[in-house]
């Protein structure tokens, strides 16, 4: 493999890179009004990233980079196009949350680039020093991100318990890749798969717990969850969308296939922690969101919720879970950014937001377009057929009955029913209850545009995406099995 | 021989001081322990060959973390007359102490010079060694095959930079004003100074 033909398989990494760096040197040189041209300057670097990406899937996939530390296959460009699109919905609706509280500043597009960068890295990750690089890439700037509005305390206790929780998952990942390193002696996907084929001690398995405890703190399943509620509640509102979206698809990512390809070989012993996870995300997400009042921390306990969806996806250890898994990833994005676009837009003329419950009594009246925008996400959400949303479900749980899992299927469908519980509260809240707070101030188009693509693909027209979004998602997951 | 006897030499005094770390009551007194312990880690380090990663203990740990855990454990409230009291009583362990560190100094360039210890022989599959020192042989590794992460982990340093930089930098505005160089060297004594002639009985007005 040629050195040319490396840089340009990670062309997108090297481009968003060199568009960070520029842009860092421009707001360094620029004052802080600026920020609003950096961050359209990075929304276009992550466009163009998003191309070259896409036109990746045409000449010559399955190809790796740098003697085997990436690869670059129909998998990572799947995951990949859809981190860039959740970085991009976010970069354009954060600037105006941000100038109303007078903290706008270029840095934020930067990080976001340089995270972009880290995801793009670990999605395609075939060793294991390179998924450790791209996951502290992206953790770091996470990190910061969280506690960007910093005049604000509870943006800071997001940043700090993110970072303390985050770096102790990083180390506990670190442990067991050392483990695994130790007993395979590669930090080769492949070369780890042919090791363990060979010989699986039990040291190799505790380094697989290790990395996969690590990783469900990163994907935020139970029960490695408990820093979410805060750190979504603290975050300013246009991250928290962020992190409810882009790493989430970019761990979920990293963990699909490093549960295929290098531990792909001992299903067995990976399956029963994924089965576990997957059903208590499922119920700690359905339970814990039942008494919260603050928009923001439901959101949270219903993204702990869906990641219990996707994990039984993964639980079945078949090439249709898998694609089922990427099919649930790629509605749930848009579900999530179109709810916290919408949150976003729930603000009163003097630019505080409308957190709670109480704030938003009543808003089938004062904003009629934005409630029923939220109705149909929230429906989405719970699943309820004839939206998008109950596709995702409806694959993932398929794919569960035909891997012989009919009871996992089944306790994740009756949960699903509690989880519905508060997503219809939030409809019942809106439409029938009366007005109290202020009503929201108009939103600019940006936000509109944003919300109306996501509520567009989770409408019942999203059904026609779906032979589409079936084969794509299909060849991705082939890709790793095929590999392996 | 004088291998076994600096490795034991090493890997007793290191989990000692390891213990002395969380057992000390002083905090100085733990991150000093604690710099013994990443002392004697290099040493095992020489001995089994690997002298990059021993250099690098002692410059990475010894010298700047274990000097940054002593700047933080010097903002802790600790009484320094009463630390100052047992310098006579404790003067004896401090020369022991001192003994030994000369002592492993020997031991461990002796037994470097004598050759690393014998870890058993690679098996057959395993690339060979690139370079004769260990220093060129990672830099040959992390400057061609690894090179993309190698560049990824600098701009993860950078992330951290900015990091630091978006939380803590303030513009700087103190309400007192500021100095201005330009403005003070352009003063001459035509607008700096003004004749005033008082009147009898009044003060200076300016």
């Amino acid at each position: 493999m040629s050195y040319a033909n490396s840089l340009y398989l990670t062309g997108a990494e090297i481009g968003l890179s060199i568009a960070g760096l520029v842009l860092l040197l421009a707001t360094a040189w620029t004052t802080r009004s600026s920020a609003r041209a950096i961050t359209i300057a990075a929304v276009t670097a992550l466009f163009g990233a998003l191309i070259f990406n896409l036109s990746l899937a045409n000449d010559g996939v399955g190809a790796a980079a740098f003697g085997g530390l990436l690869e670059v296959d129909a998998f990572s460009i799947f995951a990949k196009s859809l981190v860039y699109i959740a970085t991009i919905a976010c970069l354009i609706v954060a600037p105006r949350y941000f100038e109303d509280r007078g903290q706008f500043r270029g840095e934020f597009a930067v990080l976001m680039l340089f995270n972009a960068v880290g995801m793009g890295i670990m999605v395609s990750a075939v060793d294991l020093m390179t998924l450790y690089i791209g996951l502290e890439l992206s953790s770091l700037s996470s990190y910061v991100l969280a506690s960007f509005a910093r005049r604000d305390d509870k943006s800071s206790e997001a940043g700090l318990k993110y970072f303390i929780l985050g770096g102790l998952a990083s180390g506990i990942i670190l442990y067991g890749v050392s483990l695994v390193y130790g007993f395979s002696g590669t930090t080769s996907y492949d070369g780890v798969r042919a090791a363990f084929d060979a010989d699986f001690s039990t040291g190799a398995l505790f380094g697989v717990v290790f990395v996969l405890a690590g990783l469900a703190f990163k994907v935020a399943a139970v029960p490695f969850h408990m820093w979410t509620p805060d750190v979504y509640e603290g975050a300013p509102t246009p991250v928290t969308a962020f992190f409810a979206s882009a790493p989430k698809v970019a761990a979920v990512a990293m963990l699909v296939r490093m549960a295929a390809v290098p531990f792909g070989g001992q299903a067995e012993a990976w399956q029963q922690i994924v089965i576990f996870a997957a059903l208590a995300s499922i119920v700690v997400g359905a339970l814990g969101a039942i008494g919260q009042q603050n928009l923001k921390r439901l959101l949270a306990y219903s993204s702990i919720n869906n990641v219990g969806f996707i994990l039984i996806g993964l639980a079945a250890a078949t090439p249709a879970g898998i694609s089922g898994v990427l099919v649930y990833l790629s509605i749930y994005v848009f579900m999530t950014i179109g709810s916290f676009v919408a949150l976003l837009m729930l603000r009163t003329e003097k630019g505080e937001a409308l957190a709670t419950f109480d704030d938003i009594s009543g808003l089938s009246t004062s904003s009629p377009a934005l409630a029923w925008c939220l109705l149909a996400l929230m429906f989405s959400l719970a699943g309820i057929p004839p939206l998008f949303g109950f596709w995702g479900k409806f694959v993932v749980f398929q794919a569960a009955v035909q891997a012989d899992m009919i009871a996992l299927a089944a306790i994740g469908i009756a949960a699903s029913v509690i989880g519905a519980f508060y997503y219809i509260k939030f409809v019942k809240v809106m439409f029938f209850d009366e007005p109290k707070g202020d009503a929201p101030a108009k939103a600019p188009v940006s936000h509109w545009v944003v919300l109306g693509l996501c509520v567009l693909v989770i409408s019942p027209l999203g059904y026609l995406l779906t032979p589409w979004l079936g084969s794509v998602a299909d060849a991705a997951a082939q890709a790793l099995f095929f590999a392996a | 021989m004088i291998q076994t006897i600096a490795f034991y030499m090493f890997a007793i005094i290191m989990i000692a001081s390891a213990v002395m770390v969380i057992t000390a009551r002083n905090p100085v007194h733990s991150v000093l322990w604690l710099i013994l312990a990443f002392f004697n880690a290099a040493g095992l380090m020489v001995l089994v060959g690997a002298e990059f990663i021993a250099m690098l203990l002692v410059i990475v740990y010894v010298g700047a973390v274990a000097v940054l855990f002593l700047f933080v454990v010097m903002m802790l409230d600790i009484d320094v007359a009463a630390m100052r009291a047992g310098f006579i009583r404790n003067f004896p362990l401090g020369i022991v102490v001192a003994l030994i560190l000369l002592a492993e100094l020997v031991l461990g360039i002796g037994a470097y010079n004598v050759g690393a210890i014998n870890l058993g022989t690679p098996p057959a599959g395993d690339a060979s060694v690139v370079a004769e020192s260990n220093t060129a042989a990672i830099g040959a590794l992390l400057y061609s095959k690894y090179v993309f992460l190698f560049e990824i982990a600098g701009i993860i340093l950078l992330v951290a930079m900015i990091g630091a930089i978006v939380l803590t930098h303030r513009p700087s505005k103190s309400k007192r004003g500021q100095q201005d160089i330009g403005k003070q060297v352009r003063r001459n004594p035509d607008e700096a100074t003004v004749m005033k002639q008082p009147e009898v009985g009044k003060g200076v007005e300016l």
